[in-house]
């Protein structure tokens, strides 16, 4: 393939002027979160700042009761992607290293189930929420019910994510050679031992880069909160950001602030690992 | 982006899924299933057993019970009260929620034509600018992929305080109109851009047109890294080949590039099917303006609103479950031809 100098240099302009239109939004909001409303309301956006203020921050914490939410969003997040993990590792063993019946079927059902939109599912499963009665455990079960509870989304979270991390997975497992499994065999190591102490050690990377991504999404989740938690105060920090734009109603640089502490873990986290994030939505695209 | 040049490579069957494929297959599948010994066969019962239960309880069932409360009435308080009314719902549905269901409907298909329209082939430019490698390179995937790991919601929020805000935001500011009597509510109106042809009551709404940017904003990213992934997996001896050839930069593209892209596409259309289809988190936090119903949100309304109406929710719930499923069984029979034949 022949580049050409101008073709180069067409290309380089072009992706500078994209990122910086795509850079806009994101750093308007930073740019806005360090200045009071009172001064940009008046002077308009594109003006030097005359002062530069953690103010927004510090109210959008406590009005937002960010510490709150943030609480819970990690009691949510870690177990789910823990358990997440297991789960779909175990599946993902059994469909993609024996061979039995029903491997194909299994795969595809999960595959499937992970494609269909959670609202398809919200009618019947906020009844059944409602009806499954709960032991009180201090903040993992307050309400007597699923609903509400914290076990009640972690188990969502699980279930539905399952489908994509199963796929990722045993794509994955499959590229591993068969002979380890017949050797493990020949050894007469049990089924568990070559699940546990064989394969999965194997699977690292794929397990590394679908624990960063699913730690973003189910942190990012909004619609399972809203819909199974019904007290405000309760919900996880994505989903509780409505109650804070009636705070806000008008004060857009406080909105803005909201939403880099919101942002912010997910920065961090992509700022260190970035190319987890990208492999691991490729991967799971790329088999098809 | 090592690990995914190896995977998206491996479109040869896998050893085990060959075994299944050839004709031999059989029994070797049976042989291997039979060697299993009886506490192994437990504990595959266990790993699989589990895992499944709980995917199957909550998403499959809940998704078949969606269907079945579709044909009844019932306001979601006892049992006792469910009535089987037939397809009640579905003559509503189509008589007197009509406008409803139209209005729905058309915003996800106006938030689909615009990205397969405008996200898609912006993603796809800026995979081919990537693949070329030239400097900055790995800085402008990791910018222009950023919005695609922030939650929609947050991104509504972001982009109503800085870009629409009628006051000070970046929109109103650039056409100098910030002032209290010529600011233009972005969020806000409902009237139609884009009218339907031949019909009074349907068109893209001012505001639903303002949502739909940022989700192309989001989206844009995700179609990128998609399709550089497939690009790097192209065989480099083949570019060689094509260089040698003195082929032009479009000709190596068409004739080397393209064809090899095939399974990306199929990903890239339930992809953005789906997400299209799903859209929920972003209209909801806005508080959901006039104009910008789509097929979620009708749902959950039903759900949380004064007056629950299972049968109502459920109705449109089918709706949405039927459009999706079409496209995930296409995408199944696509991902699973090898081992299905």
């Amino acid at each position: 393939m022949i580049t050409t100098w101008r073709s180069k240099v067409l290309s380089q302009s072009f992706l500078i002027f994209m990122v910086i239109l795509w850079m806009i939004p994101l750093v308007g909001m930073v740019y806005a979160s360090f200045r009071p409303y009172a001064e940009t309301s008046t002077q308009g956006f594109f003006t030097l700042p005359d002062t530069i203020t953690l103010d927004n921050f510090r109210n959008a914490w406590q009005q937002g009761d960010m510490l709150q939410h943030w609480k819970v969003t990690f009691i949510v997040v870690i177990p789910s992607v823990i358990i997440l993990l297991f789960f779909s590792s175990m599946v993902a063993f059994s469909v993609s290293r024996l061979n039995w019946r029903f491997n194909v079927g299994l795969l595809m059902l999960f595959t499937a189930g992970n494609l269909l939109p959670p609202q398809a599912m919200i009618v019947p499963l906020f009844q059944i929420y409602n009806r499954v009665p709960l032991p009180t455990i201090p903040l993992l079960s307050e309400s007597g019910e699923l609903r509400g509870s914290l076990i009640g989304l972690i188990l969502i979270h699980v279930a539905f994510q399952s489908g994509f991390c199963t796929f990722v997975l045993s794509n994955y497992m499959k590229t591993l050679p068969k002979e380890l499994n017949e050797a493990a065999m020949v050894d007469g190591a049990s089924l568990w031992r070559q699940y546990w102490q064989i394969i999965l050690p194997l699977t690292r990377p794929a397990l590394a880069a679908l624990a960063t991504l699913e730690f973003a999404w189910i942190y990012n989740d909004y619609f399972w909160a809203v819909a199974l938690v019904q007290k405000g105060a309760n919900r996880p920090i994505t989903s509780s950001l409505r109650n804070l734009s009636g705070q806000f109603f008008t004060d857009d640089n406080l909105v803005a602030a909201g939403s880099l502490i919101v942002v912010l873990p997910t920065l961090l986290i992509y700022l260190a690992l970035r190319r987890q994030f990208i492999s691991g939505l490729s991967v799971g695209a790329s088999k098809g | 982006m090592a690990d995914s040049e190896t995977t998206i490579t491996e479109k040869t069957p896998s050893p085990d899924a060959a075994d299944s494929v050839d004709a031999s297959g059989k029994s070797a599948r049976r042989r291997k299933e039979a060697s299993l010994s009886s506490s192994d066969r437990w504990t595959l019962w266990g790993m699989v057993g589990f895992p499944t239960f709980l995917h199957v309880s909550l998403i499959w069932i809940p998704a078949f019970a969606t269907v079945l409360l579709s044909f009844v009435r019932w306001n979601g308080f006892k049992l006792s009260q469910i009535k089987f009314i037939g397809l009640g719902n579905y003559v509503n549905l189509f008589t007197v929620w009509d406008k409803d269901l139209y209005e729905g409907l058309l915003n996800n298909l106006w938030v689909l034509i615009f990205l397969f329209v405008i996200a898609t082939p912006l993603g796809m430019l800026l995979a081919y600018l990537l693949d070329k490698e030239l400097r900055g390179t790995a800085v402008y995937q990791s910018l222009l992929y950023f919005p695609v790991v922030l939650s929609l919601a947050v991104v509504g929020f972001i982009w109503k305080s800085v870009i629409y805000s009628p006051r000070q935001g970046l929109l109103n500011t650039t056409l100098g109109r910030t002032e209290q009597g010529n600011q233009i509510d972005w969020l806000g109106n409902p009237e139609f851009v884009l009218p339907v042809p031949f019909t009074e009551n349907y068109g893209l709404s001012a505001n639903f047109l303002a949502l739909i940017v940022p989700m192309i904003w989001q989206h844009v990213g995700y179609i990128m890294v998609l399709y550089l992934a497939g690009m790097k997996s192209v065989d480099p001896s083949l570019r060689e080949a094509a260089a040698i050839d003195g082929s032009s930069e479009w000709q190596a593209f068409r004739k080397v590039i393209v064809p090899s892209l095939r399974p990306v596409n199929i990903v890239m259309i339930v992809i953005t099917v789906i997400t299209g289809l799903r859209i929920f988190d972003i209209i909801d936090v806005l508080n959901n303006p006039i104009g910008t119903d789509v097929l979620s949100i009708l749902v959950a309304e039903n759900l949380l609103g004064e007056s629950t109406n299972v049968g109502r929710g459920s109705a449109f719930a089918t709706v949405l479950l039927v459009l999706c499923f079409g496209f995930v069984l296409w995408y199944l029979r696509n991902t699973f031809s090898e081992e299905l034949e």
